[in-house]
């Protein structure tokens, strides 16, 4: 029987792991797809928002302040990219100002620096800025991170400090029994003293399996452009128009890998796996962008992608403990990326703690082991790399530069790939302008040897959505 | 610091014959930097026939077209680093390249010859609406998936664009066994050549639709099905002319573009049209001494140009070698009037001109009894008849220096219908 | 009956009319007109595929019909070419299969491969 057991290994069940793995208990956590961070977690704009716009007193404002004081910390202890870019809120109109004041005043309340710019300074800041803007709000403690790494590690972290994790687990069902629940998966079922509900998208559902005190979690779908590297300093922070009840619009930021987003737009939709894109609404939020910024090279596009945000009918994340055996961390849309490691801290430490105190562990280490990025170190550093690995210096993505090495390193860490896909989310090969179209049949060899698996089997994404599917010459095929 | 007269960055078709060329020159210390663990790139996936018509008078396969430039190389001084990448250029052409027996190394390069290629436009550039599933490729990965580790990605398939490689994958895949069901090609006419269409698509009677474009992509984890529009005369697609194919794969081969971003470090502009750098006569690049060959440098339909191209830069390496390049501020530019999408090179430097210099351009649309007019300034100074112009085929120009001089400002190329 | 054809020969693909005598227009070489006359009377195609090859660093041959072969014939040779397996090392030009589906046609390699 587990303690304790997370359902979804999105940011915020990995991060929920990361922090119970202080204590000393028995942790299961369940994932429905063949990689943590594979759903929200992995399509949205990547940033750590500074919480100058959560309505005060909601847990949005309350988390996010405090998700994004722990952020630098967090992201050294875990090895992620994180950058302190900043961010602005511009205004291009005037009856926008008094909207940029109103602004002001709830990041007074919600204790959260921030600084009204006049037109001209912040033309200063960034000097791509559509004309058009006429003040903006600068927030300086805003962000951006790298959100795939970041789920990969804080599940990595937990894993190494003791907790288990069970991937293609999707849960059922979940029924009573004396002392806590059982968890049944279409393939297993799982003992546990308590639940803790963090299946995102899904929350609604799972925790309607357990308590009649019903709330509706919505896909409210989000589309976007990804842009190539072309110029590190079209622009450093990120642009936010004013905010709308549809949430932050239509932003442009760039990320921690030194592309650039252009989304989302917003649009509530009825299947929760819907992320497909459309002609009309990418035309839209290209439209939307260029109000605010000036000739954003479009032709740069390498990819569009949609994500659906678990909007909750509650307006407000929600994080209740249900019974005592039940605990609900779900509805978590934006700001929920910068959320996480407060939303962690505060169910490991407060919520769980009032069901059963646990006992904390002495040898628990919040520090994933160094990651080598060879494109960060000197050539003198990466000389000693080469020298004891001469792997790491046979480059084998040549878009983003990414050596074999540091493909085999992520096969060997606890949270390791098992599909192009979730080895395109740990070290980026793939993500350059070629889309994978040079190195997947290289990263599909990779796979396909160190698991002793047939080419046949390799998986882009989830099971059964093999790359190849019939070897040619009378080979094997997977029919 | 280890230093060489020419950097070839590079080992396919360009890389290969600008090595031959400066080997030919009598240049020393030539280098290839290969990325991968063979020389030919992208020719050892090409194994249908059809290269070399121009350069050798026959025949060849692509790996074939790689082993003839291969073989001339053997015997050779010129270097060749095989799995070596190059990650960065300096502005005093310093050479940044990594492999596992040497790791990083920085060289000092005399002159360096890009020769990078390109890559496929994918799913993201044409921004490709619908779900994302697996099932998608670019035709060059699936290419590379069939010939070189002997797998279909693929048993039903559609090809969305009509360039060359798609055509190929088309009769490639049929003959391992996988049924084709279409060709779509948003323009009016078919953007690969007319021999492919024939012994490609219509030998194996696999309907190609021209005006046509896939407009939704349908299955969550695995490709479905695809929707299929017929396009108006701005492309918009047309309510009520969609048609659906269950399909297991969708390839793209929806275009090509140069790999540039070792020279967009560098400051080097990029043609709009190209994607590829501006160039002068020497297939040099602004800065001296830097030079690009190949689908570096634009997209070609031949491997016999890209040959011909790669020996141009080479031989330009070899003028900068000996200080016999000159550098004005009086260039000739080269204009893309009417009809005409691009020419290259870009710039002419009339003093660097030999005896002729050669325009290398595409139409913008196909053109039947068409004449090409070249014009210095206001002046006619060639006319060439076509009776088929097509985007699709590379045209080639020579002129004379006769024809013009120092005092030419353009240099321009125009089609006129007759 | 006049036959509209476009040729193959080279990548310069002219448009080409034969009409039930045999008579070729449009063609730019002599090539051209060979190429009309099969293609009504029996039409012919180079072949390339691969085979598998084993104790190599690559996985897959590419190979070629040494001539060009009947086009009705072209699935059967298929069929022949995946039957082989061939063992490295492999000369350019090697002989594959001798005289394919009684084509008197071989089947050679494109590559060399050492290892």
């Amino acid at each position: 029987m587990f303690d304790i057991l997370i359902i979804g290994a999105g940011v915020i069940g990995t991060f929920i792991a990361r922090e119970l793995a202080k204590y000393d208990a028995k942790i299961l956590v369940l994932e429905k797809e063949n990689d943590v961070g594979n759903v929200t977690s992995m399509a949205n704009s990547a940033i750590v928002h500074s919480g100058y716009d959560p309505v005060p007193g909601t847990l949005k404002a309350k988390f996010n302040v405090l998700g994004n004081a722990l952020y630098k910390q967090t992201c050294e202890e875990l090895d992620v990219k994180f950058i302190n870019c900043g961010s602005l809120t511009v205004a291009t109109e005037e009856k926008h100002l008094e909207i940029l004041n109103d602004l002001i005043k709830r990041a007074q309340e919600n204790n959260v620096p921030v600084q009204l710019l006049s037109k001209e300074e912040a033309h200063k800041m960034e000097p791509n800025l559509n004309d058009n803007v006429i003040a903006a709000l600068y927030c300086k403690t805003a962000g951006i991170v790298d959100p795939f790494n970041l789920v990969v590690h804080a599940m990595e972290n937990a894993i190494d400090n003791g907790v288990n994790l069970a991937l293609n687990e999707e849960v059922i069902d979940i029924k009573k029994i004396e002392n806590g629940y059982r968890v049944i998966t279409k393939n297993n079922e799982y003992e546990t003293k308590i639940v803790i509900n963090a299946s995102g998208i899904n929350g609604d559902k799972i925790s309607d399996l357990v308590t009649t005190h019903h709330f509706d979690i919505n896909p409210r779908k989000g589309e976007y452009y990804v842009l190539d590297h072309f110029d590190n300093n079209y622009l450093n922070m990120t642009i936010f128009p004013l905010p709308s009840e549809k949430g932050k619009g239509i932003l442009m930021t760039p990320t921690s890998s030194h592309n650039y987003l252009v989304g989302p737009s917003s649009e509530f939709v009825d299947d929760k796996d819907d992320l497909s894109t459309d002609t009309l609404t990418l035309r839209q939020v290209k439209e939307q962008a260029s109000l605010i910024m000036k000739d954003i090279p479009f032709n740069m596009t390498i990819r569009t992608f949609a994500g659906n945000r678990p909007t909750p009918s509650t307006h407000d994340f929600v994080i209740e403990k249900v019974n005592d055996s039940f605990i609900n961390a779900v509805g978590i849309e934006s700001p929920g990326l910068v959320s996480a490691p407060a939303i962690g801290k505060y169910i490991a430490d407060e919520l769980v703690q009032t069901i059963h105190t646990f006992k904390k562990k002495e040898n628990y280490n919040p520090k994933v082991k160094k990651y080598v990025h060879m494109l960060d170190l000197s050539l003198e550093e990466r000389q000693k790399m080469i020298k004891k690995n001469p792997k790491y210096g046979h480059i084998i993505c040549r878009c983003e530069f990414v050596s074999e090495q540091e493909v085999l390193d992520v096969l060997n860490r606890s949270c390791p790939p098992h599909s192009i896909k979730a080895m395109k989310k740990r070290v980026r090969v793939g993500f350059g302008r070629c889309q994978g179209g040079s190195c997947q049949p290289i990263i599909a060899n990779i796979l396909a040897s160190h698991y002793g698996i047939n080419m046949l089997d390799v998986n882009y994404d989830e099971l059964n959505t093999e790359v190849v599917k019939f070897e040619t010459k009378g080979g094997a095929n997977h029919e | 610091m280890n230093s060489y007269n020419v950097v070839i960055v590079g080992g396919g078709s360009a890389g290969l014959a600008a090595a031959k060329k400066c080997y030919d020159l009598g240049i020393k210390k030539i280098v290839i930097m290969e990325k991968d663990a063979y020389l030919g790139g992208i020719l050892n996936q090409c194994i249908h026939n059809g290269f070399g018509l121009h350069e050798f008078k026959e025949q060849l396969s692509g790996p074939e077209y790689a082993y003839r430039f291969i073989e001339m190389l053997k015997d050779t001084d010129v270097e060749i680093k095989l799995n070596t990448t190059v990650t960065e250029i300096t502005k005093d052409k310093h050479v940044i390249y990594t492999n596992e027996e040497e790791g990083y190394q920085e060289i000092e390069a005399k002159t360096i010859i890009f020769a990078l290629g390109c890559f496929e436009r994918n799913a993201g550039a044409i921004q490709l609406p619908g779900d994302r599933p697996i099932g998608v490729f670019s035709a060059g990965t699936a290419q590379k998936y069939l010939n070189i580790d002997g797998y279909l990605v693929g048993k039903r398939v559609f090809i969305l664009g009509s360039g060359d490689i798609g055509l190929i994958m088309a009769r490639r895949m049929t003959l391992e066994g996988a049924k084709v069901l279409g060709v779509a090609e948003i323009m009016p006419y078919s953007n690969g050549l007319n021999r492919n269409i024939v012994q490609c698509l219509n030998d194996f009677n696999i309907p190609l639709y021209l005006s046509h474009t896939v407009t939704n992509v349908i299955g969550k984890e695995k490709l479905e099905r695809i929707e299929l529009s017929k396009v108006d005369e701005h492309f918009t697609p047309i309510k009520g002319s969609e048609q659906y194919f269950d399909v297991d794969v969708l390839l793209l081969s929806i275009g090509l573009t140069p790999v540039t971003d070792l020279l967009t470090k560098l400051g080097i502009a990029i043609h709009p049209r190209t994607k590829g750098p501006i160039v002068n006569e020497h297939n040099e690049t602004s800065v001296k001494g830097v030079f690009v060959a190949g689908n570096g440098l634009h997209v070609h339909d031949l491997v016999d140009f890209v040959s011909n191209e790669a020996r141009l830069a080479s031989q330009g390496a070899y003028a900068y070698l000996n200080n016999r390049l000159h550098y004005g501020n009086e260039v000739i530019k080269t204009e893309a009037k009417a009809g005409i999408g691009y020419v290259v090179p870009q710039i002419i430097n009339y003093l660097n001109v030999k005896d002729k210099v050669t325009l290398k351009f595409r139409a913008t649309k196909p053109f039947k009894n068409a004449d090409i007019i070249i014009k210095a300034d206001d002046e006619i100074i060639k006319k060439v008849y076509k009776m088929n112009l097509i985007p699709s085929e590379m045209e080639n120009i020579e002129i004379s220096r006769e024809l013009f001089n120092e005092n030419t400002k353009v240099i321009s190329v125009e089609v006129k219908e007759r | 009956m006049e036959k509209e054809l476009i040729c193959i020969v080279c990548p310069r693909g002219c448009h080409l009319t034969i009409d039930d005598d045999m008579n070729v227009k449009g063609n730019f070489c002599p090539r051209g007109k060979q190429y009309a006359i099969n293609e009504v009377t029996c039409p012919k195609r180079m072949l390339t595929s691969t085979v598998k090859i084993i104790s190599s660093s690559i996985k897959r041959l590419p190979v070629i019909t040494s001539e060009e072969i009947e086009k009705s014939k072209m699935f059967d040779v298929m069929n022949a070419i995946n039957k082989v397996t061939v063992k490295a090392p492999v000369k350019m030009h090697q002989i594959i299969i001798k005289n394919v589906e009684n084509t008197g046609v071989d089947i050679i390699a494109t590559r060399e491969v050492l290892k």
